[in-house]
């Protein structure tokens, strides 16, 4: 039988169906829930935090009180069958405070946490995956953006803008991410060198596809715990913030503001420091918990 | 490489003075000025001080002054401490913050690493279980309470340390354990997390079938396999907490360089706020640099120059 | 009735203060004759003819010594000048000066004051309270450039001994102006050796006062010692003043429940019923007024009637009793009481008595027949105060206040310090907070302010008869019109209201029972000469 050359046809290079091969049945996403869900610890988190959020919608309205309802009358006074959780120094109920507050510092460490994990991961991991003088720039960009003296900005948006939550989102947003982008950038420049990002190259994956489905799923473990443990730096300095006068006014108050308002007093009246804490406490727990079954159930090397 | 170093170095020079320009922009795009007073000046008393000080120079002309002044290391006079000089306030300050910033590092790491390690090793065990709830509430409690409930418990309830000032090896205690708190939590998280991943790869497993003992793995492999993102944390952190906390100076009255970073912007002291804002810039910078090239040194793999190069 | 009880406590905290050193056998002099007092933050600058601040001015008071020292009752006393004679129509100063000497003992002349007023003056200086020498003839054109010849400005020493001081208009307050500290002395030779930093070396800090400094670490202490060449060296009685350079009150809280500390200024507000029961408390005068500025060009805040009815419906004693703490008196008009009127045993505020009542009736109508009954169609008001914690509480409470009683919705913001003060005078506002402490005691510093278009004025309001009052009353040289003048510029201010008292300022300490003798001025400064510690 003679052979020639018609007869061959060269397979078709379908990039998609070369990564799909290692798994065709689940994807990495449905993969990740499953085992999110097998994660008791995740999943006391996740319903705690879905209760604060409850709590946060809900609270309110079912309370007696106003955020800003005073009685001088009833200042200052602990736990009782009418304020649960105390009043405050001009006699606003402890609870319901507390609960507004939820509002305003879920939003925020929301917020944090979002743009760490968009904006700082995909910063990061482009950084280091190209490395070189992409890096050198982009690295340098961070810099800069840390080393200008925040106070200065937040001032400037002060006077620009009008106050609300909003100012707070944008000078957050424009700093919150950089030590992401850093971390991440640094275990891409030593992932990016592994065997596994040669051995999809070789398949065909695309840098984009490298980037996203090798690299950065492989540096979850520093990703989650920068996320989570940044989230109550961003709840403190919206307090800052607020406090200077950039956030909400009062007299609506975050939890940062609650506390920090709370321990110019906390010798006499320790329960105003201590219930806004406990709230903010609970919350990093229920972040942490489900932080640490997102890096299970995300870790590539956990895939059987 | 050479070319690289010569990039990097080149590159410091740039970013403080973008970081420079982009300051004194901001700091008179805001409202107010180093002299401005509740009390309104008399105009004529507000003309002499504007002569005096050069602020009624162009501000074009105050930044060019300004920019060829760094050049020869002089940072200026203060406008808030009438008579001192910003490279004065920096000499002076900066040793304290920095003893104070490298004491914190110091025991951050010290704590930090060796707990995320056992807690990795004993993954969901009670050890596990109480350091990463002591890191989760660390982190959870900013330093500014931290720092007012250290002084109560033990300088005005125990009275076994000083309240607040500078000078003895006592005085050191409270604020780097205010200062620590955090980095340590982070360490602590950082290093467990990193850990497990080490773990689970087959060198370990490997080095473990050769009879390793876990001591043996974890001195010669996981500890140089995980601490890579502590590294990545340590240049910013080294060069925030080296120059000062504004909320631990100010709690326990520490002259050290920390607090100007904030005062000096609600005083408008025009140039302490460049002179603070350069100095922390080129030490974050040459920081980041540091790490940069400890990388190299705990992944060889890792390459920081073009491929072509 | 309330009012003058709290006033006379006042005189009593203020008596306690006061007890001198001698006529109490039974107290027994401490070993060691140190305190510590914290001044509250790192001084400016210590040039005393350049600095502005309270803590500043405490140092260089206890540094320096001008032509005379206040007594414990306010009244000027014959210091470096041992008496001095008023021409009848007041402008003509002469004062004859004690043989005495500076700190390192050298002899201080008349000429010495000649040449420091004339430097606090000089325009290079830029001595932002060269004002306070501006009473002096030609000081202001010297001090402003129009005047470039010193040999001009009012100020001649005749001899070494005689100083001859010539006014632009008769000053009733100008002998407690000889106590500023705008107006000390300093040593020519130091001064001119290294003019922008001679004050910090604690050898170059030559005084003349009752002490001196010995050290002077930056944010952190100051520590002065008696001056040995001080003339009247034999009142001195401490072997050592530590002054303390601490920011937040509650570390000098902690440090003085430790021992570190003896002695601190405005305690925090939630700790002050609790230090005041255990006895560390003590109040004393402070010539100051709390009070909102209404801005008039904005509607509905031109209208008088809403700017009444708004001060009628806040009650300033719950207000006080419960939020701001610390028994500060309700301020039903505008300038504080301790200033003198026409003779100075006589005060102004109690002549002039209150001029409103608080009246939620009267406010509900005067509101109605602005046009807004039941506070119907008013606009949302914005309250603007500077960042801090006790602002912000009191912003909380009167919008309260005025939400329950006058139905009307208020905001509140606040904005950092240099920002609001920007928003102030750009009249960019409509209600904003402010605060006024006097610069000398006369009411002169609380009125003079409010004239047409002054500096301080950031309201928009402006009344003719008031401008011609204050004028008058500047040039007037008998005292009686004086008074009488300055007494109808208040009625003005208080019938066209566009300012909204709150309280009068108390002046809050803490400090350990055992240190005596040492007294405060109603402008805060603290005369350190007589201080002594008991044994503890």
């Amino acid at each position: 039988m003679e052979y020639n050359v018609e007869m061959f046809k060269p397979i078709q290079k379908d990039i998609k169906s070369a990564e799909a091969i290692v798994r065709p049945s689940v994807t990495y996403w449905q993969d990740a829930w499953r085992r999110l869900k097998q994660n008791r610890g995740a999943m006391i988190g996740l319903w705690t935090i879905v209760a604060i959020i409850a709590i946060a919608i809900f609270g309110p309205m079912v309370s007696p009180y106003s955020y800003s309802d005073q009685n001088l009358e009833e200042q200052n006074q602990f736990c009782s069958s009418k304020h649960w959780l105390g009043t405050d120094d001009l006699g606003r109920d402890l609870l319901t405070r507390i609960m507004y507050g939820a509002r305003i510092s879920l939003t925020v460490g929301f917020l944090a946490s979002l743009i760490n994990l968009t904006v700082g991961v995909i910063y990061g991991g482009i950084s280091g995956f190209y490395g070189g003088t992409t890096d050198n720039i982009m690295m340098r960009i961070v810099e800069v953006l840390n080393a200008i003296p925040m106070l200065l900005y937040v001032i400037l948006l002060m006077v620009i803008l009008e106050p609300g939550l909003q100012n707070i989102l944008i000078a957050l947003g424009l700093v919150y991410w950089l030590g992401m982008a850093r971390i991440v950038r640094g275990q891409v420049l030593s992932l990016k060198e592994q065997d596994f990002v040669l051995a999809a190259r070789t398949i065909g994956a695309s840098n984009w596809q490298i980037i996203t489905k090798h690299l950065i799923p492989n540096a979850m473990g520093p990703i989650i715990v920068t996320a989570t443990l940044n989230i109550p730096s961003a709840i403190f300095t919206e307090a800052f913030l607020s406090f200077i006068g950039l956030g909400v006014n009062a007299p609506m108050a975050s939890w940062g503001v609650l506390a920090s308002d709370a321990l110019q007093s906390f010798r006499s009246y320790p329960w105003q420091l201590f219930f806004p804490a406990i709230a903010i406490s609970i919350t990093m727990f229920a972040f942490n918990f489900l932080g640490d079954g997102l890096r299970d159930a995300l870790d590539p090397k956990q895939r059987k | 490489m050479g070319s690289y170093v010569l990039k990097r170095l080149l590159s410091v020079v740039l970013v403080i003075f973008i970081v420079s320009t982009a300051t004194f922009v901001l700091m008179h795009a805001i409202p107010g000025g180093p002299f401005k007073r509740e009390k309104a000046l008399p105009p004529a008393i507000q003309r002499n001080i504007e002569e005096r000080y050069k602020l009624n120079d162009p501000l074009w002309k105050q930044y060019v002054d300004y920019i060829g002044n760094l050049f020869r290391g002089d940072l200026g006079p203060s406008y808030k401490y009438l008579g001192r000089s910003v490279n004065d306030i920096i000499r002076e300050g900066f040793p304290i913050s920095a003893q104070l910033g490298l004491a914190s590092v110091a025991f951050a790491l010290l704590l930090g690493i060796p707990c995320g390690i056992i807690s990795a090793l004993k993954q969901n065990r009670w050890q596990d279980n109480i350091i990463m709830a002591v890191a989760i509430i660390g982190v959870s409690v900013p330093s500014f309470v931290m720092a007012t409930l250290l002084m109560y418990v033990f300088a005005v309830k125990l009275r076994w340390l000083p309240a607040a000032m500078w000078g003895t090896p006592k005085h050191i205690v409270l604020p780097v354990l205010a200062l620590a708190g955090f980095p340590t939590a982070f360490f602590a998280r950082l290093m467990r997390s990193s850990t497990l991943d080490v773990l689970s790869q087959d060198y370990i497993r490997t080095a473990r079938s050769k009879g390793l003992s876990w001591a043996a793995v974890v001195y010669k492999h996981v500890i140089k396999n995980a601490i890579l993102p502590v590294v990545t944390y340590l240049g910013p952190l080294v060069a925030g907490i080296v120059t000062g906390s504004f909320v631990v100076e100010n709690i326990f009255a520490i002259p050290g360089l920390g607090r100007y970073y904030v005062t000096s912007i609600y005083n408008r002291d025009y140039t302490t706020i460049m002179g603070v804002t350069i100095f922390y810039s080129a030490l974050l910078v040459l920081l980041n640099f540091a790490v940069d090239i400890a990388y190299g040194w705990i992944d060889p793999r890792i390459k920081l120059t073009d491929a072509k190069e | 009735m309330r009012m003058r009880r709290s006033m006379l406590l006042l005189a009593c905290f203020m008596t306690f203060l006061l007890i001198a050193p001698t006529g109490f056998a039974a107290e027994k002099l401490a070993k060691k004759q140190v305190l510590s007092f914290n001044v509250g933050t790192e001084p400016s600058t210590l040039d005393p003819a350049i600095s502005t601040g309270v803590p500043e001015a405490i140092i260089e008071l206890n540094c320096f010594e001008g032509l005379t020292r206040m007594d414990e009752n306010n009244v000027p006393q014959p210091a470096i000048a041992e008496s001095w004679t008023v021409s009848p129509n007041g402008l003509l100063y002469t004062f004859k000066l004690r043989k005495t000497k500076w700190s390192n003992g050298e002899p201080l002349t008349a000429h010495d004051f000649e040449w420091s007023w004339k430097r606090a003056l000089a325009p290079e200086t830029a001595s932002e309270y060269a004002y306070q020498l501006w009473y002096i003839k030609n000081g202001r054109a010297y001090n402003e450039g129009a005047l470039k010849d010193p040999s001009q400005v009012g100020v001649r020493a005749v001899d070494d001994y005689t100083l001859q001081v010539m006014l632009e208009n008769p000053t009733p307050y100008f002998l407690q102006l000889c106590n500023f500290p705008t107006l000390m002395p300093v040593y020519r030779k130091v001064v001119e050796k290294d003019p922008e930093g001679w004050f910090y070396e604690p050898k170059n800090y030559i005084g003349n006062g009752p002490y001196k400094m010995v050290s002077w670490q930056h944010n952190a202490k100051i520590e002065l010692v008696p001056n040995p060449n001080y003339w009247n060296r034999q009142k001195v009685g401490m072997e050592r003043l530590d002054f303390y350079l601490i920011d937040d009150i509650n570390t000098a809280l902690s440090m003085f429940e430790t021992g570190q500390l003896d002695w601190f200024d405005a305690p925090p507000t939630a700790e002050i019923e609790r230090l005041e029961k255990q006895g560390y408390l003590k109040k004393s005068e402070y010539i100051g007024t709390y009070y909102y500025m209404f801005n008039v060009t904005k509607k509905p805040l031109d209208d008088v009637r809403v700017r009444k009815a708004l001060t009628l419906a806040i009650d300033r004693q719950t207000l006080i009793d419960r939020v701001v703490r610390g028994g500060q008196l309700p301020a039903l008009a505008y300038v504080p009481y301790g200033l003198g009127d026409a003779t100075p045993d006589k005060d102004f505020r109690e002549i002039g008595g209150d001029y409103f009542k608080e009246d939620l009736a009267a406010a509900r109508k005067l509101l109605a027949d602005a046009g807004y009954p039941n506070g119907k169609g008013f606009p949302t008001l914005t309250i603007l105060y500077n960042t801090s914690e006790n602002h912000k509480k009191i912003a909380e409470a009167i919008q309260e206040m005025w939400k329950k009683n006058l139905g009307i919705d208020v905001r509140l913001t606040n904005q950092e310090w240099q920002v609001y003060l920007d928003s102030r005078t750009q009249l960019a506002y409509e209600v904003a907070r402010a605060g006024w402490i006097g610069d000398y005691l006369d009411p002169m510093t609380f009125l003079d302010m409010w004239v047409t278009g002054g500096g301080n004025n950031d309201t928009g309001w402006g009344n003719k008869k008031y401008d011609e009052m204050i004028f008058g009353a500047q040039a007037e040289v008998d005292r009686t019109k004086r008074a009488k003048m300055l007494h109808e510029a208040e009625t003005v201010l208080m019938n066209e209201m566009p300012i909204m008292p709150i309280y009068f300022y108390v002046n809050l300490t803490v400090i350990k029972p055992w240190i005596k003798g040492a007294f405060r001025s109603p402008l805060g400064f603290i005369d350190f000469s007589t201080a002594y510690v008991l044994e503890h």
